[in-house]
């Protein structure tokens, strides 16, 4: 680190690059760019890789300071910035923290993940998608599924089974799949909303040179693991511009007519739980700030999950008639994920995925249980047997 | 003793200090087995404090002066200070009158001003005397009751309040009184046994009692009067009292949260430990989340209470500290005794002694329905119309 960054260097170095870079003389690429290798993406990234290798927190100095200009329109590409980013960062060879790290942030290139499988959900290391080595290429096979903005990526993250004959969690290797090579093919899946976020995606002999691999073969399982946290913290963790609880409170002050005295204690009680999740997050950051990584993290998505529920259900009840309309069930494939978009009855049916995706409530309250309180697993079966033995 | 770090929801290293050398004072002098003996002379109407431990944490510690400001003889510290030594002691349901005497006594004093209360200050400080404040623990910070004492033309105080905590062991009772000459409400220094009869009552917290306090022409020192709703002082008082009792919650929570997965991680059935079961696990998984939430919203409080300059957004921070955490405790509790199973029934183990702390908890200094109604004003989310 060669230099000792603070609030105001930060600052200033900000400024100076809005001064360089006039947004309203720029195009919104070219601003991106200019962004990225000026160090302000994300600064707690490496030098060269669109940071400026100093603390996380120091970000939101610079968010202050480039408010307003043109953004790299992060529901879009959530993925590719909240777990194929910091995958590359931590596993990836310097030619391809090169390669895919700048594209990613600008929003050039989307990102998906291909984890999961229809017989591989919670139980994610069982996963039967193969990959099979050839020369310096690999050729994969399987199915993958709930896959978020496979229709628009232009690469995934791949986890495939490389070695059937030793225990599930150690035969796994991890790849970035390239989205457009011949044999992938990405379906639709509708949702309870209507829409379809998310999609099938079908690798039939999909070729993958080696350099895509990303760790070593076999310790795909320990790479997917840096996802997962990333993931989870992504979703739970994120300092948000707007809140469900600050939508749900928009509406009951525009619509004094409908509330109840049930309604209204059932809402202070959430008010209060969303301002107590909003005290952790700031908990958690300033313990990520002073070195501290706390294992708060970890239930931060579970809490998420439950109050965006709630909250979301009582807004469709307070409504009442309005809460009996849908504003548009037409089958749409949208580029980016919102939670808090469209009408009170989407965010409610939407709000559902919050306890299945990226870790399910019941598999968090067991990482909770067992890493944090350090209570003893369920006995398992599956652990030393090779994953071909398994019973199917 | 304001840093840079004042607003940080994290612990200092002062803190963290302090909280090491309370910690120790208690594994030495307030073992749940002295404790229990404590909860048992409590049971037969004695009073359960211990006259030793609260000497050292008041004097050789410094806790009594804490809130103190420096010139008066205390430690010029905060709410943050405060509240580390509280989490402490609600971790031991320690039997000591910290907060009725160094919290809620003192920060009427505090409030109040004034000669009689900085005398009052520097031998509270010191550690030489004890104060409660003869107001019903049960009053919320919004919403005040007449005061039940008149105070006569000739100085005296006639009247009984009831549910008083730390009066007992209190060498002066502060009680707010309508002076019958004009009307105004002052906050009235007694000494005890002078005219003030204090009766203990059979309590449901039987590590902090309620006492039934009577002044039958008791001579009191007038500290301060006004006219208006409260007495001088009282409003803070119970403000500030309500906001560090989240951290005596989040101390209680964590005890039992912390023994009830050491015991399930121990106890066996069906040839397993109760803990590698996942009807325990989840629940003490979302146990855990609340009481991370606790904390966060407890040292929230706190740290808003430490600095006079934000004391619009202290009120928030204290209802929704006190509409979260004493649901928390409760729970926590109740989830002890749940998962330890038989032996949690009993009056053997201490957890017992935490559920009826964390349950008398919830009622003192407002109740988390108190503290919601109150977050209704604060955060702009008002109830239904009347209907009539």
């Amino acid at each position: 680190m060669s230099v000792a960054w603070d609030e105001a260097s930060i600052a200033e170095r900000a400024r100076s690059f809005l001064a360089e870079h006039d947004p309203a003389r720029t195009d919104r690429l070219g601003f991106l760019r200019a962004r990225f290798d000026a160090g302000l993406a994300w600064v707690h990234f490496p030098e060269g890789l669109g940071g400026l290798g100093t603390r996380r927190d120091l970000q939101a100095v610079v968010e202050r300071e480039l408010k307003g200009t043109p953004d790299n329109d992060p529901g879009r590409i959530g993925i590719g910035l909240g777990m194929a980013a910091p995958t590359v960062l931590a596993f990836g060879t310097d030619e391809q923290r090169r390669r895919f790290l700048r594209p990613l942030w600008t929003g050039e290139e989307v990102w998906c993940q291909l984890f999961s499988e229809p017989g591989a959900g919670s139980d994610l290391a069982t996963l039967a998608t193969r990959a099979v080595r050839e020369g310096d290429e690999w050729v994969v096979d399987g199915q993958k599924v709930w896959t978020s903005s496979a229709h628009t990526a232009r690469w995934g993250i791949l986890v495939a089974r490389t070695d059937p004959d030793v225990p599930k969690h150690r035969g796994l290797t991890y790849f970035v799949c390239d989205m457009r090579a011949p044999g992938v093919e990405v379906r639709p899946l509708r949702q309870i909303t209507g829409e379809a976020e998310f999609n099938e995606v079908f690798l039939t002999g999909v070729r993958l040179p080696d350099s895509l691999r990303l760790g070593e073969v076999g310790d795909g399982w320990r790479v997917a693991q840096t996802t997962l946290m990333n993931e989870r913290v992504a979703i739970g963790g994120a300092p948000a511009r707007r809140s469900m609880a600050g939508v749900v409170a928009d509406t009951w002050r525009s619509r004094p007519e409908l509330r109840t005295h049930d309604l209204h204690q059932r809402l202070l009680k959430l008010w209060v739980d969303a301002e107590v999740l909003r005290l952790t997050a700031v908990r958690l950051r300033e313990q990520l700030a002073a070195g501290h990584p706390g294992p708060e993290g970890s239930g931060m998505k579970l809490a998420f999950a439950r109050l965006h529920q709630e909250l979301s259900g009582l807004e469709v009840e307070l409504l009442r008639e309005d809460g009996l309309a849908y504003d548009d069930w037409t089958f749409r494939r949208p580029e980016a994920v919102d939670f808090l978009g469209r009408e009170a009855g989407y965010r409610y049916l939407r709000a559902k995925g919050n306890s299945i995706e990226g870790g399910t409530s019941e598999i968090l309250r067991n990482i909770i249980a067992e890493r944090v309180l350090g209570l003893p697993s369920e006995p398992r079966a599956d652990k030393d047997v090779a994953w071909k033995d398994l019973p199917r | 003793m304001t840093d840079d770090r004042s607003t940080s929801l994290l612990y200092t290293e002062v803190e963290q200090e302090l909280r090491a050398a309370v910690r120790d004072l208690l594994a030495d002098k307030s073992a749940p087995a002295d404790v229990l003996a404590r909860a048992e002379a409590a049971a037969g109407g004695a009073a359960p404090y211990d006259a030793e431990l609260w000497k050292a944490l008041a004097r050789d510690i410094g806790a009594a002066g804490l809130l103190v400001p420096e010139e008066l003889g205390g430690a010029g510290a905060s709410a943050r200070e405060a509240a580390v030594v509280l989490e402490e002691l609600g971790r031991s349901v320690a039997a000591v009158p910290f907060l009725s005497s160094a919290v809620l006594a003192t920060r009427a004093l505090m409030a109040a001003g004034g000669d009689v209360a900085a005398g009052l200050l520097e031998r509270l400080s010191s550690g030489e005397v004890t104060a409660a404040l003869a107001v019903s623990a049960a009053t919320s910070p919004y919403g005040p009751k007449g005061p039940a004492v008149t105070l006569g033309a000739d100085g005296r105080v006639s009247g009984t309040v009831t549910g008083v905590i730390g009066a007992e062991v209190a060498d002066v009772l502060l009680v707010p009184a309508l002076a019958a000459s004009d009307g105004s409400l002052a906050l009235c220094a007694v000494s005890a046994g002078e005219g003030a009869g204090v009766a203990a009552v059979p309590s449901l917290d039987l590590t902090r009692p309620v006492a039934t306090v009577t002044f039958a022409s008791a001579p009191a020192g007038v500290v301060a009067r006004r006219t208006g709703t409260w007495a001088p002082g009282v409003r803070e008082a119970l403000a500030t009292g309500a906001g560090l009792l989240a951290s005596e919650q989040l101390g209680v929570a964590e005890w039992c949260l912390d023994t009830t997965v050491a015991y399930v991680k121990e106890r066996r059935q069906f040839a397993r430990p109760v803990g590698s079961f996942q009807a325990v696990k989840h629940r003490l998984a979302d146990l855990w989340l609340e009481v991370v939430g606790a904390r966060a919203a407890a040292r929230n409080a706190a740290a808003l209470l430490a600095d006079p300059r934000r004391g619009e957004e202290a009120a928030s921070a204290v209802a929704v500290a006190q509409a979260y955490c004493g649901a928390v405790a409760v729970h926590a509790a109740e989830e002890c005794v749940q998962l330890h199973g038989g032996i949690g029934m009993t009056w053997e183990h201490p957890a017992h002694l935490y559920l009826k702390r964390a349950k008398a908890d919830q009622i003192i200094l407002g109740t988390p329905g108190d503290h919601r109604e109150a977050v209704a004003v604060l955060a702009d989310l008002p109830g239904p119309a009347p209907v009539l």
